[in-house]
């Protein structure tokens, strides 16, 4: 650069000779470029493949059982009917003993409502916010050192937990309201017939103890969505495609995902035009829970709420034939109360 | 406390930038409730003054531009470095790209005569605003920078991992806006403030109200050495050191600082204050430029432009004026497309016309409509977008009809219970309205080895269809979806219509 002031001098020093070469410069030039040189050819051979790609091996994750030991003491399920969410819940947890059975101090726990869509609770397509609430409550009270409400929204999440209610009820009884980013999901393997290497919210992956809080609405492919089918809500990537063999689909989430405890939510039913619903018409008013450790008797039982039967719900049976549940749940031990 | 009229102007712009920044961060459907996220696209008074050319009207928040023209009518062009986020950027990076010698700094901080050239493109988009074709948006400094941001800047802080948003989103075409912002920023490594002083219409119209501002820099001609050091820091290039050229100044007060004979105040003119010179532009070349644009635009508009293009590809948002109203008052701000929650709204490239460029368009494989959202309408600052209440685009009481974007046909050779016997039906579970607008038949089948087989073929009901596009969306077939919706039915347009009956009830 010149430093003549404001006025530029570009290009104008074609008339200036180059200094003469010394013998340190030339040895010096030549070492550095015989360096640049050995240094190519090196990375070029280390890097040297017969791949087209560079293939990395993927951490494969498997989801861990979240289910406690067994006990003869108490029922596997429990139905509570009554007219207050809260001590609905309260009741239907200590008939089968207690949230403390389930969760011990320290644990970490998350709870998954099905949280699928953007609706108010009136419309009863998502879980019903006080039995989210109250779940967050007991889980609290056992001394879960951490409780999430999470879930993969069909609509946008934000929207979704807003208006279900559900983050205000989670977040006022202490638990904490994760949503799944585009980077929030695990490659996990499934293990099913259908499902194998999937992503899964990794919040399923972070936690102790989980507890399925579905609700009852009607479904037109598959006739109802229960306690199993609320398991589409760990997966990312195109689960769309499940629909294609949507009960083999069920059955496998179901295996893969065993939940700590399921409280099914029947206190407001969609009864039509699920499971998105949106009209108060679609809406009964059944003020029930059902609480329980068998997803198969659970959603065996709750098939009442539809006027649907067991035969018209292929998935039961196959959930029944891999061992996941009873679909007779008379034969189980079950109890019924009611209050108020 | 400030001490000098230049710390006020720097604590100003520092609070008028950042402003600036939160309203933009505040407008997501998580943060959005109360604020006014449109204050600085209806602060704007070239916006204002150009969609009121077009439509006849000033629309509700669009008001607030008087605000600003009436001080600048006293003032002259405070706007540009104390309130406008394009330009405070431009004098901070001005500032960083450069650091020169002090005769190098009065080289860049003279005045040139390209600098008229923000007054022609104002007479041109003032000229085609007076025609119908609202083109303000392309150069508006606010819009630009609001788009910018939106299109460009905030989706690139999710992808460095400074998530701005829970999904970064994406936006078609939003290279060009990127690069354009990325030129306007680096151009002030060349010329300081090289947009505010070259291309500018706000500025240039700005500069027009404070053409008899009774309030400016005046120079004690006694005083004065002639220095030149007021040149060195010198925003508009506005030459305080001889005649100012009082439509260029933007009141930055470093002059005044500057000089060491204390020769500058700003005020009103005294005894001893040199003369000012006025615009620098001939009213011939000005008559020329509004000529030559009168000319253009028809000439344009019988090629290609989105009153002549069939618009089946433009879906707009809900509750947009009817197309011809839409663009006359759409100024292509991207506010739209920052609230939108699902990424849906994406600035259009030439799909509604060479006029509709960046105007807001729906891609429902990118997103969809989300039935209770509302929030375009409510971050439009034009009306472009009209305000709607939840229950007039869901069509509750008092409302009898749901506010329709379009309406979804299927695509049967490619959809799966249809074409090859594969259960399906995502798009009648996804449909939000009730009853659904997608419907199925039980249909039985023979397979291809003869075998009977029961299958669920959907079918829309066209008087229930609202356009909303999540079928198309969700669609299990990735590329070309099977269902898909193109905007025939739509409630804006009496003539986009396909049914004879319940059309526009």
């Amino acid at each position: 650069m010149s430093d003549q002031g404001p006025v530029r001098h570009r290009g104008s020093q074609h008339g200036r000779r180059a200094p003469q070469l010394t013998r340190r410069e030339f040895l010096r030039d030549i070492a550095a470029t015989t360096a640049a040189a050995a240094g190519v050819v090196t990375l070029g051979y280390l890097a040297y493949s017969d791949d087209p790609v560079r293939r990395r091996e993927e951490a494969v994750h498997r989801l861990r059982d979240f289910r406690v030991e067994p006990s003869a003491m108490h029922p596997v399920l429990a139905v509570v009917r009554g007219v207050q969410a809260e001590p609905m819940v309260r009741e239907a947890v200590a008939q089968l003993g207690g949230m403390g059975r389930f969760v011990q101090k320290g644990d970490r726990v998350l709870i998954k409502p099905n949280v699928g869509w953007d609706r108010q609770p009136e419309q009863a397509a998502n879980t019903n916010p006080e039995v989210v609430g109250a779940l967050v409550r007991l889980c609290r009270e056992a001394g879960a050192s951490r409780v999430w409400v999470s879930d993969v929204s069909l609509n946008d999440p934000a929207r979704c937990f807003f208006r279900s209610g559900i983050q205000a009820a989670a977040q006022e009884h202490g638990a904490e309201v994760r949503l799944p980013g585009a980077n929030d999901f695990v490659t996990t393997d499934m293990g099913g017939r259908l499902l194998r290497i999937w992503p899964v919210s990794r919040f399923f992956h972070e936690v102790d103890r989980v507890i399925n809080v579905p609700i009852v609405k009607h479904h037109s492919l598959c006739g109802c969505t229960l306690a199993m089918k609320n398991w589409y809500g760990v997966l990312g990537g195109r689960r769309n495609q499940l629909h294609q063999d949507i009960h083999t689909s069920i059955v496998d989430l179901a295996q893969a995902v065993r939940p700590t405890l399921t409280v099914m939510d029947a206190i407001r039913v969609l009864k039509r035009n699920g499971p998105t619903g949106g009209s108060l018409g679609d809406v009964a008013v059944e003020n029930t829970v059902i609480a329980g450790l068998d997803e198969v008797a659970i959603d065996a039982y709750s098939l009442q709420f539809l006027g649907l039967t067991p035969d018209r719900v292929p998935y039961l049976a196959m959930g029944e034939a891999r061992g996941l549940g009873a679909v007779d749940w008379r034969s189980l031990n079950w109890v019924e109360s009611r209050l108020g | 406390m400030p001490t000098s009229l230049r710390s006020y102007r720097r604590y100003w712009a520092l609070f008028f930038l950042s402003l600036f920044l939160f309203l933009l961060w505040v407008a997501d459907y998580g943060r959005m409730q109360g604020w006014q996220i449109a204050l600085f696209l209806e602060l704007n008074p070239l916006t204002a003054l150009a969609a009121f050319l077009t439509s006849g009207t000033l629309y509700k928040g669009l008001a607030l531009a008087l605000c600003i023209i009436v001080p600048t009518l006293f003032l002259g062009r405070f706007f540009c470095s104390w309130v406008c986020p394009l330009g405070i950027t431009g004098q901070i990076l001005g500032r960083l790209f450069n650091r020169r010698k002090p005769a190098d700094e009065q080289h860049l901080n003279a005045y040139r005569p390209m600098f008229r050239i923000k007054y022609y493109l104002l007479v041109a988009l003032l000229v085609l605003a007076a025609l119908g074709s609202l083109q303000i948006g392309l150069l508006d400094p606010i819009a630009l920078i609001y788009r910018s941001f939106t299109v460009g800047v905030l989706p690139g802080l999710d992808r460095i991992g400074l998530p701005v948003h829970l999904h970064a989103p994406v936006f078609q075409g939003g290279v060009l806006v990127a690069l354009l912002f990325a030129a306007i920023l680096v151009a002030n490594r060349f010329m300081p403030r090289f947009w505010c002083r070259v291309l500018c219409p706000l500025g240039a119209l700005l500069g027009v109200l404070s053409r008899r501002a009774p309030l400016r820099i005046q120079r004690d001609v006694d005083k004065c050495t002639d220095c030149g050091k007021c040149v060195r820091h010198c925003q508009g290039a506005c030459d305080p050191d001889r005649e100012l050229r009082i439509a260029e100044c933007h009141l930055c007060m470093n002059c005044i600082e500057d000089c060491p004979e204390d020769a500058l105040h700003f005020g009103l003119r005294r005894a001893r204050s040199s003369a000012h010179r006025p615009i620098d532009i001939s009213r011939r070349r000005l008559v020329e430029t509004a000529v030559a644009t009168a000319v253009l635009l028809p000439m344009v508009r019988s090629s290609a432009s989105g009153l002549t293009l069939p618009t089946a590809a433009a879906i707009r948002p809900p509750g947009s004026l009817a197309e011809e109203a839409f663009l006359g008052r759409c100024i292509k701000c991207a506010a739209c497309m920052r609230v939108c929650p699902t990424n849906v709204l994406q600035p259009a490239l030439l799909d509604a016309g060479l006029e509709g460029l960046w105007t807001p368009v729906l891609v429902n494989r990118i997103g969809w409509c989300e039935q209770y959202c509302v929030a375009c309408g409510q971050a439009c600052p034009t009306g472009a977008i009209r305000r709607i209440s939840v229950a007039e685009k869901t069509g509750k009481p008092p409302h009898t009809q749901p506010i329709r974007l379009g309406t979804a046909f299927y695509d049967y050779g490619r959809c799966l219970p249809w074409a090859m016997h594969i259960p399906c039906i995502v798009c009648e579970e996804m449909c939000p309205t009730s009853p659904k607008a997608i419907w199925y038949k039980v249909v039985p089948v023979a397979g291809r080895d003869g075998k009977p087989l029961e299958l669920k073929q959907p079918f829309v009901e066209p008087g229930l269809c609202i356009g909303c596009g999540i079928c198309e969306n969700k669609c299990p077939v990735e590329d070309l979806p099977a269902i898909r919706v193109s905007s025939v039915g739509e409630t804006r347009s009496t003539t986009n219509q396909m049914l004879l009956k319940g059309s526009s009830a």
